[in-house]
């Protein structure tokens, strides 16, 4: 026990002996926080909208000027020529393009349904749903507009119709730094965990100091638990950290309990962690590990959900997240940050990141004597 | 007999190691006894590496037992580690760690303090004590392995293990360094070292040549000098090249190495160094001193190494 302090306050010693990263491992969750969660976000503003308006009717400018009226999009250009439109799409200059047919208003004064034309700039595949989302539920309140006032016309106003009302439930507005920070605290977390740890240990083995702590009596688990508790210490206070900007600038909501947080977080470093050490067993320079450290970082990430909704990835990507620890502090963050989870509504997800983290851990050892 | 046996600190018996194809060490066998210096001896890639892994229990022997301190080093390698000091040859210790920090970490891994064992330290370490706070990065490769020394001591093992620590130093750092290590006689300290340099083995108490991983002779240096069969004769001439192409064209010059300033010649029959001067003479080599020598570790190990190749 007196051995693991020793080597713990060597790696202290070392950590902050480093004129960087001594300083970077408290600047960085900081950055992170301002420049990712706003950077990060789904929402839409301004999108580029080419019109072409063949009727010049009443009922198109009337249509134009509702979806102008909402702030996401920006009418840039207006032309008579489908070619026109279709280069300024190419050249990048619009996104979007509102092609209204003659004889538009008159059809609609008429009964007879109208067809609109709106090719969506695809490239991000994201941005072009969102996008179209947008369009057709413009398109959808101008029609019901219309058929009120037409209804209302010939005196049938007590037509029953459906009303739909919607509410976004536990992020009422709808506001995506509220959905990314959690997610962005998790990577936060994984970062310090897996990069500097993994570094630390290959650094070792790089430099050689690795032989000489081996004729230690020093036990392999004793060294292992010495290079996971001081970036231990130091993701928690980083993360304890990233919540105190989240909340000071983007005014982020904590329902849930800190302590289950921070308890999730706990043992999710252990996992990240015990990866981390485990690549490190099998890579012999800082290199190497970067290399093989990125791989697994990215598939990680990617693939937790912070972007897209494990419920919409295939069913085999969903099989490998449940060998993704970034998976489970995902959703455990967004639970407990936004929803106010408490141990029980997420018990399950701990069971298996702390399943997760024994696994890993244990493996990493077991690796590393064999290969010491 | 039994006396004997009882001071031999390190037995080794058929250890052979391969990585993949290469055989890094062939069966080899040697004893070493308490107390003395002894010297492993070869060029790069003789295996003095591999086998000094084996023996600070950092590397499993492929074949055969070896026991140090009485202890075997596969079934009682961590008893091991709390005895033997270790010193690779490339620098091992941190960096970016203080001279002072590197020398309390290392006791304290080893469950000590540097007090309790400064008396053996002591000579070593007050050459860098006035630089007790610079990180071990920023010293000097003398001071660097004064450091590395003291870390290796300060557990007070019984066995001490230097690979290559005289590699990379100055003339001056190394004679230091052999005296050092003369002194840690008193304390019973038994050191094995290896090295490349052929005069360092002169200070070893005795020696082992390693070549490609076999031993071709273990002795005190003393011996192993007396055991050259040949006479040899040393040349010397302002045109070494012109010298040594000359000598090796002279029909009965048998060996013709060289050795610094010097070319080291031995011939077919002995006694025929009298033509050579003549012969030289006609070449055009006329400044051509001819001196017969006593025979150095160096030309020992060269005449050994030429009979492992020449072997069956």
């Amino acid at each position: 026990m007196r051995t693991i302090f020793y080597l713990i306050r060597k790696e202290f010693l070392q950590i902050f002996r480093d004129k960087f990263i001594g300083k970077a491992i408290f600047a960085i969750p900081i950055v992170q926080m301002l420049i990712l969660v706003p950077a990060v976000t789904f929402e839409i503003r301004n999108v580029k909208m080419c019109v072409i308006d063949r009727d010049r009717s009443v009922e198109s400018r009337a249509l134009i000027s509702q979806l102008e009226g909402s702030s996401f999009f920006r009418v840039t250009h207006t032309t008579l020529s489908g070619k026109e439109a279709f280069d300024l799409m190419h050249r990048d200059q619009c996104d979007l393009l509102l092609e209204i047919p003659a004889g538009f208003g008159k059809n609609m004064g008429n009964g007879v349904p109208s067809r609109l034309m709106v090719p969506v700039n695809a490239i991000n595949a994201t941005h072009a749903q969102l996008t179209w989302g947008y369009v057709s539920g413009v398109i959808r309140d101008y029609n019901l507009n219309l058929a009120a006032s037409k209804t209302g016309d010939i005196g049938l106003s007590a037509v029953p119709k459906m009303d739909i009302t919607h509410r976004y439930w536990y992020n009422e507005m709808l506001n995506y730094k509220y959905y990314m920070l959690p997610g962005v605290l998790g990577i936060l977390v994984l970062a310090i965990a897996f990069v500097l740890a993994g570094l630390n240990l290959v650094k070792e083995k790089e430099s050689g100091t690795i032989e000489q702590i081996n004729v230690t009596p020093v036990r392999k688990y004793q060294f292992i638990a010495a290079k996971m508790v001081p970036f231990l210490v130091i993701g928690l206070i980083d993360l304890a950290l990233g919540i105190a900007v989240g909340m000071a600038v983007f005014q982020m909501p904590f329902e849930g309990h800190a302590l289950l947080l921070f308890l999730s977080s706990f043992i999710f470093m252990i996992a990240a962690l015990g990866v981390a050490l485990f690549v490190s067993t099998f890579t012999h320079t800082q290199q190497q590990f970067m290399f093989a450290g990125f791989f697994f970082m990215i598939i990680f990430m990617l693939m937790s959900g912070i972007f897209t909704p494990l419920e919409s990835m295939p069913e085999w990507a969903r099989t490998i997240n449940l060998f993704n620890p970034v998976a489970y502090i995902m959703r455990i963050n967004r639970m407990v940050m936004l929803k106010g989870s408490v141990f029980g509504d997420i018990k399950g997800d701990i069971c298996a990141l702390t399943a997760i983290a024994l696994v890993s851990t244990l493996f990493a050892i077991w690796k590393y004597r064999k290969s010491a | 007999m039994r006396n004997e046996q009882k001071q031999e600190v390190i037995r080794a018996s058929g250890i052979a190691k391969s990585f993949g194809t290469t055989e890094a060490l062939k069966e080899i066998s040697f004893g070493v006894n308490e107390g003395e210096i002894f010297g492993f001896i070869g060029p790069d890639g003789a295996g003095k590496t591999t086998l000094f892994r084996i023996l600070t229990t950092l590397l499993l022997p492929g074949k055969g037992s070896m026991t140090v301190l009485g202890r075997d080093v596969v079934r009682e390698f961590r008893k091991l580690r709390g005895e033997i000091g270790y010193m690779p040859g490339r620098f091992s210790l941190y960096m970016d760690l203080t001279v002072g920090e590197n020398l309390r970490f290392y006791a304290s891994v080893f469950g000590t303090t540097i007090e309790e064992n400064y008396d053996l330290i002591r000579d070593i370490y007050t050459h860098i004590e006035p630089f007790t706070n610079r990180l071990a990065g920023r010293l000097s490769g003398g001071m660097k392995q004064k450091l590395a020394l003291s870390c290796a001591l300060i557990h007070r093992p019984r066995l001490l293990v230097l690979d290559e620590p005289t590699t990379g130093v100055d003339a001056v750092s190394r004679t230091e360094f052999w005296e050092m290590l003369r002194q840690l006689r008193e304390h019973r300290i038994t050191v094995l070292v290896s090295t490349p340099y052929m005069d360092e083995a002169m200070r070893c108490d005795r020696v082992a040549l390693l070549q490609e991983g076999r031993i071709l002779a273990i002795d005190t240096p003393e011996n192993i000098r007396q055991g050259y069969s040949r006479r040899l004769y040393s040349v010397r001439s302002a045109e070494k090249f012109r010298l040594i192409t000359a000598l090796r064209k002279f029909p009965e010059t048998r060996t013709a190495w060289p050795f610094g300033e010097d070319v080291h010649v031995t011939f077919r029959e002995e006694g025929r160094a009298s033509g050579l001067e003549n012969f030289l003479r006609e070449v055009g080599i006329t400044d051509a001193r001819i001196t017969e020598i006593r025979a150095g570790i160096e030309d020992c190990f060269l005449e050994l190494m030429g009979g492992a190749h020449a072997g069956p």
